[in-house]
């Protein structure tokens, strides 16, 4: 096997300082000055599985608020303020977290931290801005309600997972939508803006000792402990069932998936270098090849692996005419049966590691991409020196390990499947 | 917070699906170069981290195909991965992966560009596949006839499932008479379903030239030291003598508004979006482009713009609503406005509304608005000093549009420049008889609606 590069690069881990406030508010900070902006992100545990039962969607509309007005700001002033020192300023819900992002020019970072304070701490949420982005939401739900790829997606994830928060859109639905209220989101505030689950990357022009005064101006005033609401394990349910849901377009645009591998399972590494063989790579992987490149069924085929805080999920899709839906079907499945069964080949397996280990750079070459992954490495749990193990973790991975957790992940091939179109015999 | 924003047509279109950046820069090292053969050479270098971005733009794109061959342009950009004489199908992507380097390809109006992301020591690898298939390209019947089905299923997938699509689509035919930015990138179905391995080949032959050709790569690099690389790899690519001719017949003066709507049972919320014909960067007299720029921003860049404030906020007729300038254009281009109204607005309302603000920005325009869409603009400047990626993209789409290197490197102060004398004069080009405006509707609305034909059709009415 040829040498690999992980160990000829400098170590990553020592160019991120890990800060402590003075009021104990953590931080990874890479200082950098070659331009001259700030890129923040940070995230508190919560989400969408943290949405009131019979109201999924709660996150996401706090989220869509956090900048619609906040301390002596109404929204149009507060996005006034942003624009004037042309700050950007966003915030999202994923399943088990809330995220902000803060970008800034260096020169305008007192103001935007100020700003961020006040979304965070002090957000309005009116009730002309709550109109108004949950009729957005609807909206945008309605726009995609018979959508193919929306409709094969929304099916699978309820039943991958019934009866769990996972099963439910983070974005809510319809009929539910019209049931938040403020009161919901006020609770969900004080419940997941604590202190001990906060999570915190920045990368720019600033130094340690004006990051931490911030912080603490910031998330300071939160309380220290949230008060979240247990999740319960989800299992990946419905494998081995096939679901079509008829739309009249000419294409059926195909979802499908099992049990994943947990994020902290030993073989959650080697598990990510098999579905790179299977269909996470681009031109290298066994369904593009199969699929795309031999038999032209389709423009965009993958498989990707999910880890979630309580559940693991492997999945996939692809968009194929009609008429020949079944026999990308049968393609994909084969594939999967012969990956789970035969393992790869080392020249695959080779290739793969390389591929991974020699493309982690590519996400360390801009300020809010290197923002984004520090802050996912702390909600994953990781510490600095991940940074420099992940890519030895990969090269060390045996074709031994990869038949292994080849055969746990795809195991006997048995798919959920949900199809959205008309399509031929399925 | 914005949901659910109507996006404006695609500008380009990918060999595969993957996220887009767009963005304008300004302030990092750039250096201009031209090898002997007339391969143009851009180097943006950005040494933050120990990685390149290499591209290859040639300045054809779609408005380039022959009458009857739309979707050569792209249709090509696909057949480009599959071999060349030296190195077999496969064999360079294979090589790319094994590096950890990404790449892809896009098609748009007015060109089409390939690029690799790889670690800084792996440019001359880039080079030299790059430089082989811009004159060894090899293509059977076996590859070709594959991913001409890969291309209608990408079609399938984008525009035939999504009546949102199609109506777009509609919309720029029916804005361009004659012009062929009209036709759609990825091409119609029937004409891509003719597409031969002949038809790329002779297009091939044309296009794909070193005078036809910019390089640009942005990263930790050092100019000299590209140059020769390239003088190295693409050097001995022998000149062709001239860059191939781009035929483009100019669009009339356009003198009827018109109004296309679609109805489909699929579509469950209404939306609305106009687009008007204005010049490009290419095309303007000089300030006019950047009028236009601070125009859409100020009509319609998020919560504190004209637009916004009056349908959103104030006269709640909308959920959302926003405007967007295509400036990078060789030729005439588009200005789009879209809007998705509240529950119970028609469309006719929703656009009466919108001519309304339109109709008082021509009047004047504040000059507090204007700063502050100056200060966005030029902001974004600076964020896209952050991403080598938006770099490269940004020089590369502009040279290949006929822009020069000054033009991007002096576009802040372009901006800074405009003032609202000029935005009030810019509204001039959205004069609705210079437009197209486009109605999305569920299908059980049409009976309602005096201007919808048949189910499922696109109508134009004048």
């Amino acid at each position: 096997m040829t040498t690999l590069a992980a160990t000829e690069i400098p170590s990553r881990a020592s160019t991120v300082q890990k800060i402590v406030s003075k009021g104990g508010i953590e931080a990874w900070l890479v200082e950098d000055y070659a331009v001259p902006l700030i890129a923040l992100e940070f995230a508190f545990k919560g989400g969408a599985a943290q949405d009131p039962i019979g109201k999924p969607g709660a996150a996401t509309l706090l989220a869509g608020l956090l900048d619609e007005g906040a301390g002596p700001y109404d929204s149009e002033a507060f996005h006034r303020a942003l624009d004037e020192d042309a700050i950007e300023m966003s915030f999202s819900a994923d399943r088990d977290i809330l995220t902000g992002r803060l970008q800034s020019l260096a020169r305008n970072s007192v103001r935007a931290f100020e700003l961020l304070q006040l979304a965070v701490t002090r957000a309005r949420l009116d009730a002309e801005p709550f109109e108004r982005v949950v009729s957005q939401i609807a909206a945008g739900l309605k726009r995609e309600a018979n959508d193919p790829d929306f409709v094969a997606g929304r099916n699978f994830r309820a039943m991958a997972y019934p009866n769990h928060p996972y099963g439910l859109p983070v974005r809510g639905d319809l009929a539910t939508l019209p049931a938040l209220t403020r009161a919901n989101l006020i609770d969900m505030r004080a419940a997941t803006f604590a202190r001990d689950t906060l999570k915190i990357a920045a990368v720019g022009a600033i130094d340690a000792a004006a990051l931490a005064s911030h912080l603490d101006d910031v998330f300071g005033p939160l309380p220290e402990k949230a008060g979240l609401t247990p999740v319960a394990p989800a299992a990946f349910a419905g494998a081995g069932t096939r679901h079509v849901f008829h739309i009249d377009v000419p294409q059926s645009t195909i979802r499908f998936g099992r049990q994943g591998i947990a994020r902290k399972d030993p073989d959650f590494i080697a598990a990510t270098v098999v579905n790179h063989i299977l269909g996470g790579g681009i031109f290298s992987a066994r369904l593009f090849r199969e699929v795309r490149e031999k038999r032209g069924l389709a423009y965009s085929v993958y498989s990707q692996l999910a880890a979630y805080d309580h559940a693991a999920m492997f999945s996939g899709g692809t968009s194929t005419q009609n008429g020949r839906a079944a026999e990308s079907m049968a393609v994909i499945e084969k594939e999967i049966l012969s990956l789970a069964n035969e393992g790869p080949t080392e020249e695959e397996l080779d290739k793969a590691k390389k591929y991974l280990v020699g493309s982690y750079a590519l996400r360390f070459d801009t300020s809010t991409k290197i923002a984004s992954h520090l802050l996912h490495l702390q909600t994953e749990g990781f510490g600095v020196e991940y940074l420099d193990e992940r890519n030895k973790l990969i090269a060390a991975v045996t074709m031994e390990d990869a038949k292994r957790a080849g055969k746990r992940l795809l195991g006997d091939g048995k798919l959920l499947v949900t199809v959205a179109g008309q399509p031929d015999g399925m | 917070m914005t949901f659910g924003e109507t996006a404006p047509a695609r500008e380009s279109v990918f060999l595969n699906p993957s996220a887009q950046a767009q963005g304008k820069p300004a302030g990092p090292a750039i250096t201009q170069a031209k090898l002997g053969n007339g391969l143009e050479i851009v180097v943006i270098e950005d040494h933050r981290a120990p990685v390149v971005t290499h591209m290859i733009w040639y300045r054809n794109g779609s408005a380039d195909d022959p009458p009857g061959k739309s979707g050569i342009a792209h249709f090509l950009e696909h057949l480009m991965f599959k071999g060349t004489k030296n190195h077999p199908q496969g064999k360079f992507s294979e090589l790319i992966a094994d590096l950890g380097g990404q790449e892809n390809a896009f098609t748009s109006n007015d060109y089409t560009a390939y690029f690799q992301r790889v670690a800084k020591e792996h440019l001359s690898v880039c080079m030299d596949y790059e430089a082989d298939r811009m004159k060894n390209l090899v293509l059977s019947d076996e590859e070709v006839s594959p991913e001409r089905d890969v291309v209608l299923e990408e079609r399938r997938m984008r525009t035939e499932s999504d009546p949102s699509e199609q109506l777009g689509e509609a919309l720029q035919a029916a804005l361009f008479t004659q012009h062929p930015y009209g036709r759609p990138i990825i091409g119609w179905s029937h004409e891509i379903e003719s597409l031969d391995r002949a038809d790329a080949l002779a297009y091939y032959d044309r296009f794909y030239t070193p005078e036809n050709a910019i390089l640009v790569v942005a990263g930790d690099v050092e100019a000299a030291g590209v140059v020769r690389l390239a003088e190295k790899y693409y050097g001995p690519i022998a000149a062709r003598g001239a860059p191939p001719e781009r035929f483009r017949p100019h669009e009339p003066e356009p003198r009827a508004h018109r109004l296309v709507t679609l109805a489909d049972e699929k579509v469950e919320q209404p939306t609305q979006q106009s687009i008007f014909l204005v010049p490009s960067y290419k095309s303007a007299a000089p300030g006019e482009a950047e009028s236009l720029e601070v125009l859409a921003h100020l009509l319609g860049g998020g919560h504190t713009s004209l637009l916004f404030k009056t349908l959103v906020i104030e006269d709640k007729l909308a959920v959302t609503v926003g405007a967007h300038y295509q400036g990078t254009s060789v030729d005439d281009t588009r200005f789009y406005v879209f809007a998705v109204p509240a529950e119970g607005v028609s469309l006719e309302r929703l656009d009466a509304v919108i001519d309304a603000v339109i109709a008082r920005a021509a009047r004047g325009v504040p000059e507090s608005d204007v700063q502050r869409a100056k200060n966005r603009l030029v902001a974004e400047a600076i964020y896209a000093q952050d991403n080598q990626a938006t770099l490269a993209r940004w020089y590369g789409s502009s040279l290949a549009a006929g822009l020069s290197l000054e033009d991007v490197a002096q576009w802040s102060e372009r901006i800074e420049a405009v003032r609202a004398e000029d935005v009030k004069k810019a509204v001039r080009w959205l004069d609705k008889r210079r437009g197209v405006t486009g109605f999305l509707l569920p299908a059980r609305a049409e009976a309602s609606s005096a201007t919808a034909n048949a189910d499922k059709t696109a109508s134009v009415a004048l």
